[in-house]
């Protein structure tokens, strides 16, 4: 495109995007962004957020996550969230369904003040969390509170397809009114024998389909062929740390495929030591054994993050020299001018990192 | 002038240096929605003023429209230059975590390649600031900024050099890094410079074929009336914040340093280095944005990456302190302080009248004026 290359140069160095913003900031060049064009509380704790993403949006498969960006108080902050919505949606908008966190910065900011017309930073969809290519037959989903979203989005797509297998969909929530969507989802299944919705509420005795906690027995009870189904789960901590042991104990972990949304409790590895030379800010610390976001952090150091849990790829910074141990699987690299993720590494011995 | 020594002792430099932590701390803190919105109206105000000028540069066959353009187009350089690019690349927007605001990537409309200027000023200089030797900012390189630094018959052209840097200050700036007295004394070799070099030319074709040959090429038969517009929007581009910038560190009664008295130093001490090594020049506020608050230099040199709409604020303050500590606070008018760096720069170009004096070595050091 010359006239596009002509533009870019009558622009430098800020570029055409930095100009046609001020404009309009849905008329973007190369930058990924969306327009909310709806907004839905359809819980007390939850929003769900429809949004129009700029043309530069390439589409995501069901279970996948988006980074989403939005500025709080002249900050600009990042979250992942995972499209609850069919990745055939037909008018090509995506939809989010964000659980508001007490504490939270970004999930209550979206709840209190999102509304249509806001414009919010976007990433292209990315994740190993989708269903296989081969559409297999069964199919478990399991989904704890927030959860839902990517499970959802199978769902959804799943009917979209037209899909003929077996599917069970079970999802956990405290009461029937903490399911987002839930007539929703109730009416997906309706007329399709092949799909299995069960609602088990774990603070209201009697109302589901199933009670408290997840437990073999609701296994047994709405996906008796689980071990010969490929399973999705995504839920909060206690819910995916029983799942993952029933499967284990069944021999099928392999079929067993996950999604954390909050972040693992940092694993005590190797021995501290050592140090760490920021190498752009010119500072250094004393290893202390935590990740190198933590540590750099501590050092005073405001490196850019996002999900500190290795998921966003957002920390990614260059390793320039030395050693360091992935926190979640304990692997080492030593290799030069690597790029690493600052959330899940941790250094062994000297460590050179370019911020 | 006699010499006015003022001595802290080590408490009250670590008292000092609490003090302006403090301060610093409390205005952090409070950065928010409002700074944004400041700098993003400034960038607005500029993008405008740039878009409006390049077209009507189209117009140029009509005067009063060629000057409203180059006016437009001057003051959008001017803004790009100093209220957005001098202080997005300090850092101090990187708490907005925004990468079109992000020092380390964000490019300014000069010639100078922004990752050059990031070390040789963000680093350099504003670690070095007045250390005779090792502030390499602009001017110490070709010109004779201090009685301390040693005449050279060379240093008759003192004036002629400084007036072509003014002309010439994008370019000067541009080719600040290649650190060419540097590479004369035999301190650094021309292959040390292949990164910076490769940096200058990319960004520098860049920059002059959009103002002499692109724009000039799109207005057609206006190619050398649009041509002659951009190039006089540079050159005033060049001559105000030349001006701007030699006010900052060079009018009478700012101090130099010698490495030797800078060893070790505290933040106190480092505190009171910037406050002493630099100067401010009063005006208005349409005047201070338009200096990109470097008319705020003082505040500028003691806290570098904080927002410069936050200086004129602070400064106040910064300034009861140092009558607290009964330190000079150096401000005046433009017409004062200019007049003042434009006497030393004719003065210096002859020998001095007497020996530079070794100063003592010691960390509490007896303040003197640079004589008058
Ligand atoms: C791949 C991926 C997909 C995601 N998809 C969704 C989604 O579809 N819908 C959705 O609502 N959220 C989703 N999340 C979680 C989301 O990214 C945020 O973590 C969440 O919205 C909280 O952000 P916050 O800024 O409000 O909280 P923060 O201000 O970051 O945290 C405040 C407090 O909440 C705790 N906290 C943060 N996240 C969680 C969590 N998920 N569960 C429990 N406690 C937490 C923190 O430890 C902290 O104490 C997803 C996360 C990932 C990694
Ligand atoms: S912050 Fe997400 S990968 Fe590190």
């Amino acid at each position: 495109m010359p006239g596009l290359k002509l533009l870019e140069a009558l622009t430098t160095p800020h570029g055409l995007d930095r100009y046609l913003e001020l404009v309009n900031p849905m008329l973007t060049v190369r930058e990924l962004r969306a327009r909310v064009t709806d907004v839905h509380r359809s819980t007390s704790d939850t929003v769900t957020l429809t949004l129009r993403p700029t043309r530069q949006w390439r589409g995501f498969k069901a279970g996948q996550f988006v980074k989403v960006t939005v500025t709080i108080d002249g900050v600009r902050r990042t979250r992942c969230y995972s499209p609850s919505c069919s990745q055939y949606r037909a008018d090509g908008k995506i939809e989010l369904t964000i659980k508001a966190h007490p504490e939270g910065l970004v999930s209550q900011y979206l709840h209190r003040a999102a509304r249509p017309g806001l414009v919010i930073g976007l990433s292209p969809a990315d994740g190993t969390f989708s269903l296989p290519d081969t559409r297999s037959d069964p199919l478990v989903l399991i989904s704890g509170g927030s959860g839902i979203t990517p499970v959802l989005s199978m769902l959804r797509t799943l009917v979209d397809e037209g899909h003929a297998g077996e599917v069970v969909f079970l999802h956990y929530a405290y009461t029937e009114h903490d399911v987002p969507l839930k007539r929703e989802i109730e009416r997906l299944a309706e007329g399709r024998p092949n799909i299995r919705l069960a609602f088990a509420y774990t603070d209201a005795p009697g109302t589901g389909d199933l009670n408290g906690f997840f437990s073999v027995k609701h296994l047994r009870a709405v996906a008796p062929r689980f071990a010969e189904a490929q399973t999705y789960l995504c839920g909060p901590p206690g819910l995916m740390k029983s799942v993952r042991q029933r499967y284990k104990q069944a021999g099928v972990s392999e079929r067993l495929h996950t999604e954390d949304f909050a972040p693992a409790p940092v694993a005590a590895v190797g021995t501290a030591g050592g140090t760490i030379h920021f190498g752009r800010s010119g500072t250094s610390a004393t290893n202390t054994g935590a990740s190198l976001l933590e540590q750099a952090e501590a050092a005073g150091l405001t490196p850019e993050h996002g999900c500190r849990m290795g998921v966003c790829f957002s920390c990614t910074q260059i390793k320039k020299t030395g050693c360091v141990q992935n926190l979640l699987n304990g692997s080492t690299s030593s290799e030069e001018d690597e790029e690493i993720q600052l959330c899940i590494n941790t250094p062994v011995g000297d460590v050179t990192i370019e911020i | 002038m006699a010499d006015t020594p003022v001595r802290l002792t080590p408490q009250q430099f670590e008292q000092l240096g609490k003090e302006l932590d403090e301060l610093r701390q409390r205005v952090m803190a409070d950065l928010g929605e409002q700074d944004r919105k400041y700098i993003y109206d400034i960038i607005k105000t500029q993008r405008g003023l740039e878009v409006a000028g390049r077209g009507l540069l189209f117009l140029g066959f009509f005067p009063p429209a060629w000057i409203a353009g180059v006016a437009a187009l001057s003051v959008s350089k001017i803004l790009d230059n100093m209220e957005i690019g001098h202080n997005v690349m300090h850092g101090q927007y990187d708490w907005m975590r925004d990468p079109a605001l992000n020092s380390k990537m964000f490019e300014w409309d000069t010639a100078a390649p922004a990752e050059n200027w990031r070390h040789s000023h963000n680093y350099i200089h504003h670690t070095y600031t007045n250390i005779l030797g090792k502030d390499r900012d602009i001017g110490y390189g070709i010109l004779r900024m201090d009685e301390d630094q040693e005449w050279r018959p060379y240093y008759l052209g003192n004036p002629v050099y400084a007036f072509l840097l003014m002309l010439l200050f994008e370019w000067g700036v541009w080719a600040h890094d290649l650190e060419i007295d540097r590479q004369l004394k035999g301190e650094t070799k021309w292959s040390d410079y292949k990164g910076v070099r490769k940096r200058m030319w990319h960004k520098g074709i860049k920059q002059a074929l959009k103002d002499y040959v692109l724009f000039p090429a799109l207005t057609g038969p206006m190619f050398v009336s649009t041509l002659v517009g951009n190039a006089t929007a540079n050159l005033i581009r060049n001559i105000w914040a030349f001006n701007i910038i030699f006010c900052g560190h060079f009018p009478t009664g700012v101090e130099s340093f010698t490495e030797e008295e800078t060893e070790n130093e505290t933040k106190g001490e480092w505190y009171h280095r910037q406050m002493l090594g630099s100067a401010n020049i009063t005006g208005g506020s349409l005047f201070h944005v338009m200096a990109g608050n470097l008319s705020h230099q003082i505040e500028h040199h003691l806290f570098p990456d904080m927002p410069a709409r936050r200086y004129p604020q602070i400064a106040p303050e910064v300034r009861a302190i140092c009558e607290k500590y009964g330190l000079p606070y150096n401000t005046g008018g433009l017409t004062k302080q200019l007049t003042s760096v434009a006497a030393k720069i004719f003065k210096l170009a002859l020998p001095s009248r007497k020996k530079p004096t070794t100063p003592p070595s010691s960390n509490v050091r007896p303040l003197k004026s640079v004589a008058a």
